[in-house]
Parts: C-alpha cells; sequence; structure tokens
C-alpha cells in the first residue's frame, strides 16, 4: 500500500510540474488555459487519492472516514476545476480577446 | 514515509512559487486569474501533507475541502465580474 501511495504521489507532482511550465511558458491566454485546465486536475486528483490510500494503512472506522472525505475532495475537484477553467474562458472571449497566431 | 512527504510539500512550494510569475507579472487580468486558480489547486495538496506531517490530519482534511470551495467560488465570481472588461 506505501508503494502505491508514493508512485501515485510521484506521478501527480509529475503533472503539477507539467502544468507549471505550461502555465509559464505557453504564448497566449487561451493555450496557458490548456495545462491549467487539465493537468492541475489530473495531478491533484492522484496526489489526493495516493494520500487516502495511505491513510487507509491502519484500518479503522475514523481512518475510512477521513479518507471518505479526501474522496470528496476529489469528486469536487473532478467537477470543479473544468468548470472554473470554461468560466474563464467564456469571460476571456466576451472580453474580446483574439486568439494567438503565428502570423500578425 | 514522513521525509517522502516533507520532499513532495517543498517541491509543491517551488512550483507555486514559480506559478506566481504568472500571476504577478501576467499581461492580462485573465491570466492572473489562471494563475491564482492553479495556486490554488495546488495549496489544497499541501494542506493535507501538512496534515500527515503534523499528525493531526482529522482537522487538515476538513480545511482543504473548505479550501476548495472557496477557490472554486473566487475564482467563479472573479470570472463573472471581469465578464465585458477588456482584459
Amino acid at each position: 500500500m506505501s508503494y502505491v501511495c508514493i508512485v501515485l504521489v510521484s506521478l501527480g507532482s509529475l503533472f503539477l510540474l507539467g502544468g507549471c511550465v505550461g502555465i509559464l511558458r505557453m504564448p497566449d491566454f487561451y493555450t496557458r488555459l490548456h495545462p491549467a485546465g487539465k493537468l492541475d486536475t489530473l495531478g491533484t486528483m492522484l496526489m489526493v487519492l495516493g494520500l487516502a490510500l495511505y491513510n487507509l494503512e491502519s484500518f479503522s472506522f475514523d481512518h475510512l472516514l477521513l479518507s471518505v472525505k479526501m474522496l470528496l475532495i476529489v469528486g469536487f475537484v473532478f467537477m470543479s476545476s473544468p468548470t472554473a477553467t470554461h468560466a474563464i474562458v467564456d469571460a476571456g472571449i466576451r472580453a474580446g480577446l483574439v486568439p494567438w497566431s503565428r502570423k500578425k | 514515509m514522513s521525509n517522502f512527504f516533507l520532499v513532495v510539500a517543498i517541491f509543491l512550494c517551488c512550483l507555486i512559487v514559480l506559478t506566481l510569475y504568472r500571476a504577478v507579472v501576467g499581461p492580462t487580468v485573465l491570466d492572473r486569474l489562471v494563475g491564482a486558480n492553479a495556486i490554488g489547486s495546488k495549496t489544497v495538496v499541501i494542506l493535507l501533507l501538512i496534515g500527515f506531517l503534523y499528525g493531526r490530519i482529522e482537522m487538515f482534511v476538513d480545511i482543504a475541502i473548505t479550501y476548495t470551495l472557496l477557490n472554486f467560488i473566487a475564482v467563479l465570481g472573479a470570472a463573472r465580474y471581469f465578464y465585458k472588461k477588456k482584459g
């Protein structure tokens, strides 16, 4: 169980690193939302899932309740993060920001 | 295992410092909003890691749930506020 937790947390931090690089280096506002929306969601979900599995190592009712709460965080992040990304894109389009293209 | 959690938490703090660049000097307001959203989603994981490090996970998991909800509502509110303003 502990090794599964280590693998999940390491994979999640790798995804968060990719999202951070994407946010820093992408050329446009819309393209920056692509790594920010996807990689942060997946990285957060993997890391919290790994921590919930680590919490279940010593099994009791209290630990089970805590792990269910962490799974609630996972489910809420899965719903809320794409919704927030969509709201930001909608605000950008309504504000009149033009998508980036290579030839100006 | 505690050392591993400490290393991961420090790594996430470094990522937050890098993302803070986009939140501070982003060309438009919505870029700053993207940076703030990314920082918030990393902070939830850091709160859980702090809970495991201190051995008080039953308290920190509630704080993490609250922070997730607050981050979502703050981003939605800010996106609605900048609905018709040119970035």
